[in-house]
């Protein structure tokens, strides 16, 4: 099968190419960057150039799409033209190609309004109720992406649930980080409940659902360990893997919402570059429960998670201590 | 239709609506296997029965529902007319002709409809069937007030403007629903009352509440009052408790005068029962007769003469009430004790209580305890007590309980056993949901009774000086009744042996799953209880007990064994010293002790206290009981020590089933032993109780994937996990008004479902696994949490242990809550190395723990001390996890 695989400079993209190639398919990868999997023939361009995303999407089969904005701060317009625009380009040049199969990878901060989640499956994307512009461009893309479904162009939507792993900048390098320089707190002593989901399952899921679209197409699934714990507990983990003291203090969660809403705004106002320490986002990820009823992507996806939490930190020490 | 109705002029034509399912039932092709007429009362209307027209309207089970609007209420006309009970009666009668209803007939009320219905089924026997009642009353007791809240309705001064210029009324009967109604609701039954002109029905109904003999609706309440007892037909009566105006008392009266009717109370539901509770699947069930032959309520037949003939019993008789068979030989509870005092022994001590010095400050022999027991008998009889009558006894243990005790089970009075081990708020809701006509007790609990208003005529047990007896409404004590009924010597006291199948006994759950459950035991089931005691444990005449724990303690003199009581706070276990428990053996050379778990703890952690004698009085001990809550092998071994020469046993049971299994510390070693080797089927996975008891058949119903227990295939195949299930003569005849509980108690014919989840292994030994409530269905497995629990309490450091689900069915995180040692100072999530550990001795146990809680000291229950509240701690961990802050659970 000939796979196109959208934003695969990134850990997860790099993870899902790389499997596939693992696989025997014919792998084709699209981003910005060099993507570097051996075995992949690599394009380089952007997601919000037609020409160049005519080229990508050309003889290929199935397309698994993750390029995006992924941030916490940022132009809105940004958002929308990578995020939603791109993701029409793309689901345009391929239908126009003849591809039969698309799956858009999103996220399952796109039905989350802020309040927590326990047990419970994929709902509906609602980019009017999702915080910040990434869920909301990401919803809107979703939602985009399953109206275009059709038996013979099928796209299905899979959510993994924070993604983490080796060489994972978004949330390990961030948290390792803050905690050496004694800038991360527990927010209502960690106690939120939160799914997770290690690099390598969440790319053996996403290609699982490539090889399922008779099953899940025209839908969206929530994809994690199926391992909640504390958020405190993981950030511990995290910690102890990268050779940090854990993190000691706590603050109440609500203050810190309130504080992110804040510095969001400063931060954004006063031009600064990079990330903020803390953000509406961040702050509610890290206080309100996030876990997942994981039963029905089990067994739509004929997949489970093959490492564990503990498995995972084990292999994110070895990592830490190889550097 | 047109009206016959006394308030009407000749000719009158009324407009009435009613919600009636009768023509779509036919369109639909189904037909009706009888008409369900129901009747609000005031001020709602007959949006309040739409639960029962959907119910009717399902083909599985077609009834035609018939739901009026009362005229003057609802959508129904305003008639301008002031229509008093025996006109609404008629009016009834008017639409049911105009209707062309034919039997069979069911009626269904509420509040004032009750009383117009059963109105309406007196006037129409040949059509009627059966009648469901709710939250209603046909008679106010001579002599007491009618309820303040009516009262205060009724005041000239408030009548008017409150019940019709403006919609008070309306709105605090409303308030009454617990939980409170949605807003769509609400506006539903306000709709028909909008504006003072549509509520002068509101006002009349109020005003023609019979407040006394003078009132002109008097005579036709009491007709239907009157006429009750001769209605012939089943009956089912579901009540909402919490109703300041339709109080309990009001249910003993219905009671009273329909004997056979089923009744539900259903705990912490109000007035507006049927917005309280589903009541449309209790009433359908009743209609076919769960588990029956099928046969409904309407199935009866009508004779020739006219006259319905009842038809058979709901439930049908195909469903025992009872779980197991009484063995048919039958010897009263007291025959023990009645032989021994008039044996050679009859002089001998029988009964002590201990004084906190060590001495004994009280006993009674054979003959005197007999003799006292005859006294209080008759004197009871002459203050009223008859066969059947319910007494509470708020007595503790010792001289005086032993004598009540005894003195009720002869006149075939209902003794009511609730403990302070309930906490007083469960305690005052068991006392009034068991409507006793009695009430003995100390002083404590007679002020009590004043303070929470329980019922029940008060007695006291010592004479009390008149301003304190006036104070308590206490009528007469038990010394006084002892005096005034003791015969002359060698008199036998007439007294007419009670039926050995009547109730004799309403004992209470220690409400660690719901609100305590009255349970009621008879004549014969008690007996069987003593019986399997002395036989399982091998305790009869000659056997010398120190009764540190209460239910086993009564059995003392029906055993035939010497009795004393330590001195301690029996409401409190944790009261009893070394020092106590050893006075009170070598009182009377004790061979048994009877001990709670708690109790034993704190002998242990007193033990220094102990004189030599004390040691020695404790070493001739040659059996030791303790029950209610699992007793830890470690304590036990710490027991034994103390105890060198006793075998000690640890019964398994619960308070409708006591006990069900038996087993030693012996046994309990060996059993772990089997658990470790790993290699006997079945072995480990929660605590072993041993074998079941003489005369106890054990079995269990597999649970599936959600967690319920579906089946009714009572299974002992080894390791298959299920809820336990046991048949004996001791099981408890019924429970206490709680028809549908008791229903689903017996589902399994011929077994109580005992509502704990075990597991046999391959030697019949049940291991129990905690309780059905309790289990946790994670995605990839059902998680019973004893088994879990005990894994984690052998970590160091960790304290009792609580695993939990949060999260939906079928997809719940497994939680673990510990407490630590030594104790933490607040609850919140456990250090990631606690958590670590514990996770890790979980998964070895077969659970997949998310998160690890600490918390200072877990919920325990108040009787025992060692039950852990594990939904309070499910609620808890829910919003903790969920990113709360962690209060206290």
């Amino acid at each position: 099968m000939r796979v196109l695989v959208t934003g695969a400079s990134g850990l997860l993209g790099g993870g899902v190419a790389r499997l596939l190639v693992r696989q025997g398919q014919a792998v084709t990868t699209f981003q910005r960057r060099p993507a570097g999997v051996d075995g992949a023939t690599d394009l380089t361009g952007s997601i919000t150039d037609d020409a160049a995303v005519r080229r990508a999407v050309a003889g290929a089969e199935g397309i698994i799409h993750l390029a995006a904005k992924v941030s916490f701060t940022g132009k809105a317009t940004e958002f929308d033209a990578v995020n939603v625009d791109g993701t029409r380009r793309l689901l345009r040049a391929a239908r126009a190609a003849g591809v039969q199969d698309v799956v858009f990878v999103s996220s399952p901060s796109v039905a989350n309004s802020g309040a927590a989640i326990a047990g419970v499956g994929a709902e509906p994307a609602d980019p009017d109720r999702a915080h910040g512009d990434y869920s909301r461009t990401k919803a809107r893309a979703e939602l985009l992406a399953l109206a275009a479904d059709s038996p013979d162009f099928r796209v299905a939507a899979v959510r993994p649930h924070i993604v983490w792993g080796p060489g994972d900048t978004q949330l390990v390098e961030r948290v390792l980080d803050r905690a050496r320089r004694r800038r991360l707190p527990l927010l209502d002593d960690g106690a939120a409940l939160i799914d997770t989901t290690y690099v390598d399952n969440a790319a053996s899921a996403i290609v699982a659902a490539l090889h399922r679209m008779e099953h899940i197409h025209g839908r969206a699934l929530v994809v994690s360990n199926g391992e909640p714990r504390p958020v405190g507990e993981l950030l511990a983990g995290i910690c102890a893997a990268g050779g940090v003291p854990a993190p000691s203090w706590s603050v109440p969660g609500s203050l810190a919402r309130a504080a992110g809403s804040l510095i969001e705004v400063l931060w954004t106002r006063a031009g600064r570059a990079g990330e903020p320490p803390m953000t509406r986002f961040l702050a509610e990820q890290l206080s309100t429960a996030h876990w997942f009823d994981q039963r029905e992507t089990r067994r739509l996806l004929d997949w489970a998670p093959a490492v564990s939490i503990d498995e995972g930190l084990a292999r994110l020490a070895g990592h830490y201590r190889a550097r | 239709m047109p009206s016959t109705s006394a308030a009407d002029e000749p000719g009158t034509v009324h407009h009435w609506h009613l919600l009636d399912n009768g023509a779509q039932l036919s369109r639909r092709g189904l037909s009706p296997a009888g008409t369900l007429l129901c009747v609000h009362g005031n001020p709602t209307w007959s949006y309040l029965w739409r639960t029962l027209l959907a119910a009717g309207s399902r083909p599985e089970q077609p009834w035609r529902v018939v739901a009026v609007d009362q005229l003057d209420m609802g959508f129904s006309e305003r008639t301008g007319t002031f229509r008093r009970l025996a006109d609404r009666i008629n009016d009834l009668g008017d639409l049911t002709d105009a209707l062309a209803l034919d039997g069979p007939v069911v009626t269904v009320g509420h509040d004032w409809g009750g009383v117009i219905s059963l109105g309406w089924a007196l006037a129409h026997p040949r059509q009627l069937a059966g009648v469901v009642l709710t939250n209603t009353a046909v008679h106010q007791p001579s002599g007491s007030p009618i309820p303040p809240a009516l009262r205060l309705a009724l005041h000239p001064a408030v009548h008017r403007w409150g019940t019709t210029t403006s919609d008070a009324f309306l709105r605090v009967t409303h308030s009454l629903a617990r939980p409170p109604l949605a807003p769509e609701v609400r506006r539903a039954f306000m709709a028909p009352y909008a504006g003072a002109g549509r509520r002068g029905g509101v006002g009349n109904f109020v005003a023609d509440i019979p407040a006394d003999a003078s009132h002109p609706s008097f005579a036709a309440l009491n007709r239907v009052a009157e006429g009750l007892p001769g209605l012939n037909v089943p009956a089912l009566l579901l009540w909402g408790p919490r109703d300041p105006i339709f109080s309990d008392r009001y249910l003993k009266d219905l009671v009273g005068r329909l004997p056979a009717a089923k009744v539900h109370r259903f705990e912490g539901a109000g007035h507006l029962v049927a917005e309280d509770r589903d009541i449309a699947g209790p009433v359908f069930e009743w209609l076919t007769g769960y588990g029956g032959d099928g046969t409904p309520v309407g199935g009866g037949t009508v004779s020739a003469a006219g006259a319905a003939v009842p038809p058979p019993a709901v439930p049908s008789p195909a469903v025992p009430s009872i779980a197991g068979d009484p063995g048919t030989d039958f010897t009263p509870l007291w025959e023990p004790l009645a032989e021994l005092a008039a044996g050679p022994d009859g002089r001998d001590t029988a009964v002590a209580e201990m004084a906190a010095d060590g001495s004994v400050s009280r006993s009674l022999s054979w003959l005197e305890l007999e003799q006292q027991i005859a006294a209080v008998a008759n004197g009871l009889r002459q203050a009223g007590v008859r066969t059947g009558s319910r007494v509470s006894l708020m007595v503790p243990p010792g001289v005086d309980l032993t004598v009540v005790l005894y003195a009720c089970l002869r006149l075939g009075a209902v003794v009511v056993v609730a403990d302070a081990g309930l906490g007083t708020r469960g305690l005052s809701r068991a006392v009034k949901g068991a409507a006793p006509d009695f009430l003995i007790g100390i002083d404590k609990a007679l002020a009590a009774a004043s303070v929470l208003g329980w019922p029940g005529r008060r007695i006291s047990v010592k004479d009390l000086p008149a301003a304190r007896r006036r104070l308590l409404a206490v009528e007469t004590s038990l010394a006084a009744l002892a005096r005034r009924g003791s015969l002359p010597a060698g008199t036998a006291p007439v007294l007419q042996d009670p039926d050995p199948d009547a109730p004799a006994a309403v004992l209470f759950t220690s409400g660690s799953t719901g609100p305590a459950k009255g349970v009621v035991y008879t004549q014969r089931r008690l007996a069987a209880m003593r019986d399997t005691v002395a036989v399982t444990l091998g305790i009869g005449p000659g056997a010398r007990l120190v009764a540190g724990f209460a239910p086993f303690a009564l059995l003392g003199p029906a055993l035939g064994a010497v009795s004393v009581t330590p001195a301690m706070d029996v409401t409190a276990p944790r009261t009893l010293t070394a020092r106590a428990l050893a006075d009170a053996a070598a009182a009377i050379d004790a061979t048994v002790v009877f001990a709670s778990p708690a109790a034993l703890c704190n002998v242990l952690a007193t033990r220094n206290g102990l004189g030599q004698p004390g040691r020695q009085a404790l070493e001739r001990v040659e059996l030791l009981l303790s029950a209610g809550a699992p007793v830890p092998e470690p304590l036990l071994a710490d027991v034994q020590r103390l105890l060198p020469d006793a075998s000690l046993h640890t019964p398994y049971g619960m308070t409708e089933a006591l006990p069900v299994t038996d087993i030693s510390l012996e046994q309990i070693r060996t059993a772990a032993a089997d658990a470790a080797a790993g290699n006997m089927a079945g072995a480990g996975n929660g605590v072993c109780v041993g074998l079941p008891v003489h005369s106890a058949r054990v079995a269990v119903i597999p649970l599936a994937a959600d967690g319920a227990a579906p089946g009714n295939i009572p299974v002992t195949e080894p390791g298959v996990t299920g809820e336990i299930l046991v048949g004996a003569p001791h099981v408890k005849e019924t429970y206490d008004r709680l028809w549908l509980t008791q229903r689903e108690s017996i589902r399994t014919a011929g077994w109580h479902r005992t509502g704990d989840v075990g597991h046999f292994d391959s030697a019949g030994r049940l291991w129990v696994e905690g309780r059905l409530a309790h289990v946790v269905t994670a995605p990839d497995a059902v998680v019973t949490p004893v088994g879990a629990e005990q894994a984690i309490e052998r970590l160091d450091g960790v304290g009792l242990a609580a695993v939990v689900g949060v999260g939906p069915s079928g997809t719940q995180a497994v939680v673990a809550v510990v407490e630590t040692v030594p104790p933490a100072r607040r609850a919140g999530p456990a250090a990631p190395q606690l958590a670590a550990r514990v996770r890790e001795a979980a998964r070895m146990a077969g659970a997949s723990v998310s998160a690890v809680l600490v918390v200072p000291s877990q919920p325990t229950d108040i009787r025992h001390n060692a039950k852990i509240d594990r939904t309070r701690l499910s609620r808890w961990a829910t919003a903790v996890l969920a990113g709360g802050r962690a209060g206290r659970p």
